[in-house]
C-alpha cells in the first residue's frame, strides 16, 4: 500500500485540468517516488462524488492518506505550496 | 396540485411562495427563473424564510428545490426548521428536496495555483438534476467569501453562479448578512441579485421585539413598499399587509342570538348578524367579560365551535367566574367545543398577539371568537397604531364569517359622564355596539345595557337594567318614576309600592261592591215590604167593597122583602104591620 493516497478532482479536460495532471505527476515523481497512488475522478462524469470530499473549486487535489485529509485547490503550478500542502519533505533534487 | 404561475405577456411571471401574506405584497411571489436577495442582521428569519419558500414550492406547488448550506449542516437544519412544522427529512427521501452542505475550512485549503469554482457549479447541478429542481437556496454564500482567499476569484464565479442560474431557469434565493452602515449586504451581493431584494429586521420598542419585512427592490412589478410585520409561528411565516385590506368579504343574513333572551329582543328581534363585530365596552365591574361569555356558551350550546382571548384572566379563573353566574364553560372545553387562550399581553408585541390569534382561528376554526378585553392589548399605543392592528383582526375574521365579540375597558363611565367619547376611534370598526353603565342612586350602583349602534337592524333604544345572579344574567325593565330612571332596589320598593296599590285598590272596589250589594237587598227589602202593604190595602178594599155590596145585597133584599110584605100584599089579613 503506498503511503500517499492522492485523489485528483478534475472537471473533464479543461487546460487548468491537464496543467494539474501534468504539475503532479511530476512532483510525486520528484518527491515521492514509489510512494504515492494518484486517483483521478472526472466529475463532469461522477458529479455525484464531489459530496463526498466536499470538492468546491477545481481543481482539488486531496490527500486522502496518511491522515489527516489536505486539500490543495488550484492547478499545482505553484511546487513550494503543493509541498507545503502535502506536508512533504522535499528531496533535494 | 400544481398552480400555475402568474404568467401573461407584459408582467413579470412570478413564483407563489404560499407564505401567508407574502404573495400579497409581492403580487403573486417571488420573480420565477430569477435570484432573489433576502437580507438581515442575524436571527431575522433568513434561512427561515428561504426553508419555507422551499417547502412550500415542493409540496404546495409542485416544484422540488435544492437547498444548498454553507453554514449549518444538514442535520442542523433539519433539526431547526423541525419547529416550523417541516419535515425535510421526510422531503429529502421523498425526492422532493436535496439538502447539500458545502463545508469550508480554511485552514484545509491551500492555494496553489488557478482554480475556478466549478466544483460548486457541478454539485448544484447534479442536485437539481437529481430531483428535477426549480428552486434554489444558497444560505450563506457570503461563508465563501470567509473560506476562500481569493475574493477576485470568487466575485468572478458567483456572478457566473447567478447567470447560471438563469439560464437554467431556477427561481434562487440567496440569504445575506446586513452590511455596516447603508450596505444591504456585508459583501455587496447585491450586485449580482439585482432583480428582487427582500430586508428582514428586528426592532425593539419599549422591551417588545417586534419583527418586520420590507420589499427594498423589485423589478418589473408594483409591489407593497411599506413595512410589514411578520411573525415566525409554529406553522412558519405570516405576514400580515395592512393596506392591502380590500374591503370586499361577503356578508350573511343569518342571525346569531346572543345567549340573553331580551337582548336579542333589543337587536331587532333575532341577536347579532353572523360575521359581524361586536363591542361591549363599559367601565370596570360593569359585566362585560360575562356578556362574551355567555355569547360564547351559547354557540357552543348549538354545537358551534368558540375561541376565547383572554389578557386579563387565566383560563382557570375565567371559568370560575362565570360559574358564579351560571356559566358553565368548563363542559364545553370538555367537549373541544371551546377553547380558552389566556396571555398577559405584555408577553408579545400586539402583532404577535394578531398573529397568534391568526394561527389559533386557522388551527381551530371556530364560528365564534371572543377578545377580552382588547383595551389591554394595546396597552401602551395610541390610538393611531392600535386602529390599524385591530383593522386587520377585524377584517380577516369577517373573511373568515366569524361572529366576534370585543370587550372593552373604559375609563369613568357613571351615568354623567361619557364613556362614548374613548370608544370612538375603535367603534367605527364594529358593527354592533353595546354600552354598559353603572348607574348610581340611592346608594347603590346598579348595571345597565343599551345598544349604542347595531348597523344593519332595527335596534331598540331602551335603557334595560342588567341583571346576574347564579341563574344567569338577565335583561329588566327599567323603571321611570318621577322623570328618573330606578333601578335596583329603588325598582324594586317602587314595584313593591305599586302592588300594594293595586291591592289596596282591588279591595276598595271589592268593599264597595259588597257596598252595593247590600243596599240593593235593603231597597229589594222595601219593595217587598210595600208591595206587601199595598196587597194588604188591596185586600182590604176588596173585602170593604165585598162587605158593602153583600150589605147592599142584603138591604136591598131586605127592601124587597119588606116591600112585598108592605106593598103588593095590602089584603086581607092586613096584619098590619106597624110600620115601622
Amino acid at each position: 500500500m503506498p503511503a500517499f493516497q492522492l485523489r485528483l478532482y478534475v472537471a473533464g479536460q479543461t487546460q487548468k485540468s491537464l496543467a494539474a495532471f501534468a504539475n503532479l505527476q511530476r512532483i510525486c515523481e520528484t518527491h515521492l517516488v514509489g510512494q504515492y497512488c494518484i486517483e483521478v475522478i472526472d466529475l463532469t462524469k461522477t458529479p455525484q462524488l464531489a459530496a463526498g470530499d466536499q470538492i468546491l473549486a477545481l481543481p482539488t487535489l486531496v490527500r486522502r492518506l496518511p491522515e489527516p485529509i489536505k486539500k490543495i485547490i488550484g492547478d499545482l503550478s505553484n511546487e513550494e505550496r503543493v509541498l507545503v500542502g502535502l506536508d512533504v519533505q522535499p528531496v533535494k533534487a | 396540485m400544481r398552480k400555475k404561475r402568474t404568467e401573461s405577456p407584459s408582467l413579470l411571471s412570478k413564483a407563489p411562495t404560499g407564505i401567508e401574506g407574502f404573495d400579497e405584497i409581492t403580487g403573486g411571489g417571488l420573480p420565477a427563473g430569477r435570484p432573489t436577495l433576502i437580507s438581515g442582521s442575524a436571527g431575522c428569519g433568513k434561512t427561515m424564510l428561504a426553508v419555507e419558500f422551499l417547502v412550500r414550492g415542493a409540496t404546495q406547488f409542485a416544484e422540488p428545490g435544492v437547498f444548498m448550506m454553507f453554514e449549518e449542516n444538514a442535520a442542523e437544519l433539519i433539526a431547526n426548521v423541525r419547529s416550523l412544522g417541516f419535515d425535510l427529512e421526510e422531503l429529502a427521501a421523498q425526492k422532493k428536496i436535496a439538502l447539500d452542505h458545502v463545508h469550508i475550512e480554511r485552514s484545509e485549503i491551500e492555494e496553489t495555483g488557478e482554480y475556478d469554482l466549478e466544483g460548486l457549479f457541478i454539485r448544484l447541478g447534479h442536485a437539481i438534476d437529481s430531483i428535477g429542481a426549480k428552486r434554489v437556496v444558497l444560505d450563506t454564500v457570503e461563508a465563501l467569501f470567509a473560506g476562500l482567499p481569493n475574493h477576485a476569484v470568487l466575485r468572478a464565479e458567483l456572478r457566473r453562479l447567478f447567470h447560471w442560474l438563469k439560464d437554467r431557469g431556477m427561481t434562487a434565493v440567496i440569504t445575506g448578512e446586513k452590511g455596516e452602515g447603508n450596505a444591504i449586504t456585508r459583501y455587496g451581493l447585491e450586485e449580482y441579485v439585482a432583480d428582487c431584494v427582500i430586508v428582514l429586521d428586528q426592532r425593539i420598542k419599549e422591551q417588545i421585539s417586534t419583527r418586520r419585512l420590507r420589499v427594498l427592490k423589485y423589478r418589473g412589478t408594483a409591489h407593497g413598499t411599506n413595512e410589514y410585520p411578520f411573525l415566525i409561528g409554529a406553522h412558519g411565516f405570516s405576514v400580515l399587509p395592512i393596506t392591502s385590506l380590500q374591503l370586499d368579504h361577503q356578508v350573511s343574513l343569518q342571525r346569531v342570538p346572543t345567549g340573553i333572551a331580551r337582548l336579542d329582543e333589543m337587536l331587532g328581534g333575532q341577536g347579532y348578524f353572523r360575521g359581524s363585530s361586536v363591542l361591549v365596552s363599559g367601565s370596570p365591574g360593569t359585566g362585560k367579560s360575562s356578556i362574551a361569555a355567555k355569547f360564547i356558551e351559547t354557540a357552543c350550546r348549538r354545537g358551534e365551535r368558540a375561541l376565547f382571548f383572554a389578557y386579563e384572566e387565566s383560563n382557570a379563573q375565567i371559568v370560575r367566574n362565570m360559574r358564579s353566574v351560571g356559566i358553565d364553560l368548563e363542559r364545553w372545553m370538555k367537549k373541544g367545543l371551546l377553547e380558552i387562550h389566556s396571555s398577559r399581553p405584555t408577553l408579545q408585541g400586539h402583532e404577535q398577539h394578531l398573529v397568534m390569534m391568526h394561527d389559533a382561528v386557522h388551527a381551530f376554526r371556530p364560528a365564534v371568537v371572543a377578545v377580552d378585553p382588547i383595551t389591554n392589548l394595546f396597552m401602551t399605543h395610541n390610538d393611531a397604531e392600535v386602529k390599524p392592528t385591530l383593522m386587520r383582526l377585524i377584517d380577516f375574521l369577517k373573511k373568515e364569517q366569524i361572529t366576534a365579540v370585543f370587550t372593552s375597558l373604559t375609563t369613568g363611565g357613571d351615568a354623567t359622564s361619557a364613556p362614548e367619547d374613548s370608544q370612538v376611534g375603535v367603534s367605527s370598526l364594529m358593527d354592533t355596539w353595546l354600552l354598559l353603565r353603572n348607574i348610581e342612586f340611592n346608594g347603590e350602583r346598579n348595571r345597565t345595557i343599551f345598544v349604542r349602534k347595531s348597523r344593519g337592524m332595527a335596534h331598540s333604544n331602551q335603557v334595560r337594567e342588567f341583571v346576574m345572579s347564579d341563574k344567569g344574567i338577565d335583561l329588566v325593565d327599567v323603571y321611570l318614576g318621577n322623570d328618573r330612571v330606578l333601578t335596583g332596589s329603588a325598582r324594586v320598593a317602587r314595584e313593591a309600592q305599586e302592588r300594594a296599590a293595586a291591592t289596596l285598590r282591588g279591595q276598595d272596589h271589592q268593599r264597595k261592591l259588597r257596598q252595593l250589594a247590600s243596599k240593593r237587598k235593603a231597597i229589594e227589602a222595601q219593595i217587598v215590604a210595600l208591595q206587601a202593604e199595598a196587597e194588604a190595602e188591596a185586600a182590604e178594599v176588596h173585602f170593604a167593597i165585598t162587605q158593602e155590596t153583600s150589605r147592599e145585597k142584603t138591604t136591598c133584599q131586605s127592601t124587597d122583602a119588606t116591600a112585598r110584605r108592605r106593598g103588593g100584599a095590602n089584603g086581607a089579613t092586613g096584619d098590619a104591620k106597624a110600620k115601622r
